[in-house]
């Protein structure tokens, strides 16, 4: 069994050193990639000098097809799992052991923020809102208890990783949660498991009712558009 | 008559676009021009007399000439759209092209 640890990273240039920090302590047998979206600051560089290596794309296209390029490179590689982690702090490799443990052979293990009440996550009622509805909708669908469907902290087994690698949604909210439709339309089952996350440790994520309303619509169109998709 | 003919047309016009988006053959960024205009149409048939006053109020003689005004503003849209993401294509392809030709140089040293 062999772990990749995949980071998409956009301009993380502030944070990207500590994860990976983070994750050569909690998680030292892993092997970690980072993919840098075409980053205009010092990502790259941070990356390399943590001896990490890094898919350094040429321009952005989105998170999506930075995953894409990292499942392709753990394909190629040969690693059983992979294991998705955010580049600005907010996921714990601590809590990446939860993950593992608890992987039980389901080929997508999701770590919630919202699944226990215990976990006290910030975000703005919409927001939230936005995230309990997607998540209802993606349960049904998927016939699974999921809460967050939008998070990115998820481990994918190498069934998983063989059908990400060739077909990874890219439009923003696709990644996360049209991910787990197409996961389900083929067969793979997928768990989710309490973890806490963190603050994000520089920048801000959008807060204002503006962004929040226009999340909750993306939300609704992604899931419409992920239902009606053929393969 | 033209209630109905328009209607079939709107029709299977958003069938057309929903199966392009189904077989992901187009892009939804590009599939939303589409499905509001069709929309617009959709509702300027069922309601007529809405359409005619608006059209009246902003100084079009015909319902036609309206049509065709607004028509062309919907094409006018859609070609700047294109224009801008083929201009994003070629500068993402220039990209590409000049990595490449840094890979090959590596690869053979």
């Amino acid at each position: 069994m062999s772990l990749l640890v995949v980071i998409p990273a956009f301009n993380e240039a502030n944070s990207i050193g500590n994860v990976i920090q983070d994750i050569r302590i909690h998680i030292p047998s892993a092997s970690i990639l980072v993919v840098d979206d075409g980053s205009r600051d010092k990502t790259v560089q941070v990356a390399e000098s943590a001896n990490v290596n890094v898919l350094a794309l040429p321009f952005n296209v989105g998170v999506g097809g930075a995953l894409r390029a990292g499942f392709l490179y753990a394909y190629r590689n040969s690693f059983t799992q992979v294991l998705q982690i955010d580049a600005d702090g907010q996921h714990r490799a601590e809590h990446a052991k939860i993950l593992l443990e608890s992987a039980d052979g389901f080929d997508i293990v999701i770590g919630s923020r919202f699944a226990e009440s215990k976990n006290k996550y910030d975000a703005s009622i919409l927001r939230r809102l936005a995230i309990r509805l997607l998540s209802a909708a993606i349960s049904k669908i998927c016939k699974t208890k999921l809460t967050d469907v939008t998070s990115g902290f998820r481990l994918s087994s190498s069934s998983a990783i063989e059908l990400f690698m060739k077909d990874y949604p890219v439009e923003y909210l696709g990644d996360t949660v049209e991910s787990l439709v197409i996961a389900h339309k083929l067969g793979l089952s997928i768990k989710e498991v309490p973890v806490q996350m963190s603050k994000r440790e520089f920048g801000s994520p959008s807060q204002n009712v503006l962004k929040s309303s226009w999340y909750l619509v993306r939300a609704f169109l992604v899931i419409i558009l992920s239902l009606i998709h053929r393969k | 008559m033209l209630k109905v003919t328009m209607g079939v047309t709107i029709f299977f016009t958003l069938i057309f676009i929903f199966e392009l988006l189904r077989r992901k053959a187009l892009r939804e960024k590009y599939a939303f021009v589409w499905i509001v205009t069709a929309l617009v149409l959709v509702a300027g048939t069922l309601f007529p007399n809405f359409a005619i006053r608006l059209s009246t109020s902003l100084g079009f003689a015909t319902i036609a000439s309206f049509l065709m005004v607004f028509f062309g503003l919907i094409m006018l849209f859609i070609t700047m759209q294109l224009s801008l993401e083929l201009g994003k294509v070629e500068d993402q392809n220039q990209r590409l092209a000049e990595e490449l030709a840094l890979l090959k140089l590596k690869s053979v040293e």
